[in-house]
């Protein structure tokens, strides 16, 4: 079965000019459908340019990314933002959610990229709150939301598109240790239900959660 | 991407700053107000002057002293009556245009001066206009009581007066002025009629106007030639002939540049080339004010998407294009000026109805067609620089922004 994502001799070079600094070199690397992938590594070690690049968020310097068996290292910005707003969710470390609208318009937020109605977005909207146990927050804004519930409301975003990958970036990286484990537990949760999901992390303990650890120091996958 | 969605994140956006947005809305709140009050405060002198002009007879002919520019339409820089002082016109031109005109049908003397009337302790400071007999005919204006003044009344220069209605309210009040002596500037007349009402503009009162024969005129106001005449052609369409026969016999005596023929039209188009010129300046300082707006818009819009990187970012991490965030942060913009323009312009309708109490204004749609759309066009231009700076932004960059 062709994998869901492959990175094959991925580099990504900043500033190739003067001082090249080489964030991601030469790295491989298979994800298959369900799966559920930490990568780990210390701050700086290039972790969060490889999601950048598995998450089409931007496209590497060399090397190729294939998403379903399609190159997309070669896509457009416009492309790539619409192979984004189908396939791919992401919940980042400060949660990012709108300040000015309610926890509701934020989680129905990336379907205004997709062209669905109001109506279906609300909907919509109000089912993906649900699996987050949050449905009865949808008006509140996310100021008067507490840090564990702002990112389950990110976590709601991140589903609706019923995205192919959830890319999480150091999730509980803003939150206690409670609040933490209850965000892992909606993962692993998640990942029965058959989502895939890659968690960026440098800490052991949630790099545990996941099936299968990929390492990486120094912008290698080691 | 959905337009009710777009609009509605721009009107989210510029609610969560009020103050700001409110600023930055009155700039071109000013801008599309002055517009619109200044066009239409010109407009309304146009439209003003015209009815006045209008209602003194459009077929009359007015031959001026001096050279009023109407040759080439372009130079017309004059105001007619500007050259009286220097005026050569003596009775013997109208005599001769009398006899030798034929396609004339009157002509008479027309000569203004200021005045002050007195009666019985009360006193009133009015135009007093010097014309010949034919003034009631020329002017289709009757006489409602009394009559006017004879051809030897005229002749033999009496010291007697036609009053206008005004005139008559301001002095005689309920009095029948009839036959009653009263002084103009400490000289004696007597008052031979009174004319039909013609009712003023806002401002000035074509009734408040005091009517002797031009002979008298000209020994009461010490003049040595007069100051102007009125020539009446027999139909409207001989008028032009008749300002070339006129042109013609004027020629004789006189050089080119010592007197001007115009018609009313050609008056009107003078005036209209100058206050169109005067509304275009006004208009176009007013238009600068929106700029300046523009400018303001541009300011703060710049000022919101650098506030708001982290939420472009996450934008587009979640699949807004580049160009849904161009378009987001254009109506954004859009949004500001238009509404901005609407209260200008509602402003701008309600000011000048408000002047209109006092004097003439006109609201004329194309100014508010011209400021709604300027206005929402300032809000497209200024808004595209700080638009297209927040579609370039890098997502990856935007989301780390502190």
């Amino acid at each position: 079965m062709e994998p869901l994502l492959k990175l094959v001799n991925v580099s990504k070079t900043y500033r190739p000019d003067d001082h090249p600094i080489h964030a991601v070199k030469n790295a491989s690397l298979t994800i298959k459908k369900g799966e559920f992938v930490a990568i780990m590594g210390p701050s700086g070690s290039g972790k969060s340019t490889l999601m950048h690049l598995a998450g089409c968020l931007d496209v590497p310097t060399s090397g190729r990314v294939f998403l379903e068996g399609k190159d997309i290292s070669k896509l457009s910005e416009g492309e790539l933002a619409k192979i984004r707003s189908e396939k791919i969710g992401f919940v980042f470390q400060t949660f990012n959610l709108i300040p000015r609208t309610t926890a509701l318009d934020n989680v129905a937020l990336p379907l205004i990229y997709t062209g669905i109605n109001l109506r279906k977005r609300k909907q919509l909207g109000r089912q993906m709150l649900k699996e987050v146990d949050l449905e009865e927050r949808a008006d509140h804004f996310p100021n008067q939301l507490s840090g564990g519930e702002q990112q389950r409301v990110a976590i709601a975003r991140a589903l609706i598109n019923q995205p192919l990958i959830i890319f999480a970036d150091e999730p509980t990286g803003n939150l206690d240790t409670k609040s933490g484990k209850e965000i892992m537990e909606i993962f692993e949760k998640l990942n029965k239900q058959g989502k895939t999901l890659i968690v960026v992390t440098h800490e052991a303990h949630i790099a545990k959660y996941a099936e299968r650890i990929v390492k990486i120091v120094d912008g290698e996958i080691v | 991407m959905d337009f009710a969605e777009v609009i509605k994140v721009a009107l989210e956006a510029l609610r969560a700053n009020k103050t700001r947005s409110g600023l930055t809305m009155l700039g071109i709140v000013i801008g599309v107000t002055s517009v619109i009050l200044l066009v239409s405060i010109g407009s309304g002198l146009k439209t003003y002057i015209t009815e006045q002009l209008e209602s003194l007879g459009a077929d009359s002919i007015y031959v001026f002293p001096g050279e009023l520019g109407i040759g080439g339409g372009e130079e017309s820089g004059g105001i007619p009556g500007a050259g009286v002082a220097n005026s050569k016109f003596t009775f013997n031109h109208l005599k001769q245009i009398e006899r030798e005109a034929k396609t004339v049908k009157a002509v008479m003397a027309y000569i203004e001066n200021n005045g002050a009337m007195r009666y019985k302790g009360k006193s009133h400071i009015t135009q007093v206009v010097g014309v010949g007999v034919d003034y009631p005919e020329i002017r289709s204006q009757k006489v409602v009581e009394g009559s006017f003044f004879s051809s030897s009344q005229y002749n033999s220069g009496k010291k007697v007066a036609v009053l206008g209605q005004t005139v008559v309210d301001e002095l005689f009040g309920e009095e029948n002025p009839i036959g009653k002596k009263f002084t103009i500037s400490d000289q004696r007349y007597t008052i031979l009629g009174i004319l039909e009402e013609k009712g003023g503009f806002a401002g000035v009162d074509i009734d408040d106007q005091v009517f002797i024969p031009a002979t008298t005129a000209m020994s009461q106001f010490d003049m040595e030639n007069i100051m102007s005449f009125l020539v009446q052609s027999q139909d409207s369409d001989s008028i032009p002939e008749t300002i070339e026969e006129v042109e013609a016999i004027l020629l004789k005596s006189l050089d080119e540049d010592e007197f001007s023929v115009l018609d009313t039209e050609s008056i009107l188009s003078i005036i209209s080339s100058i206050l169109g010129v005067l509304t275009a300046a006004l208009g176009g300082i007013a238009a600068i004010s929106l700029i300046v707006g523009g400018i303001g818009i541009m300011n703060i819009m710049l000022v919101s998407v650098t506030e708001r990187t982290r939420e472009i970012g996450l934008r587009k991490a979640i699949g807004a294009t580049p160009n849904n965030i161009l378009v987001q942060f254009i109506i954004e913009a859009v949004v500001l000026s238009f509404v901005g323009g609407t209260i200008g312009i509602l402003l701008g309708i309600g000011g000048a109805i408000l002047i209109g109490r006092f004097f003439t204004t006109t609201v004329t749609p194309w100014s508010i067609a011209l400021a709604f759309g300027v206005s929402s066009l300032i809000g497209v231009i200024f808004g595209v620089a700080p638009a297209y700076k927040a579609s370039k932004l890098n997502p990856i960059d935007a989301l780390r922004y502190e």
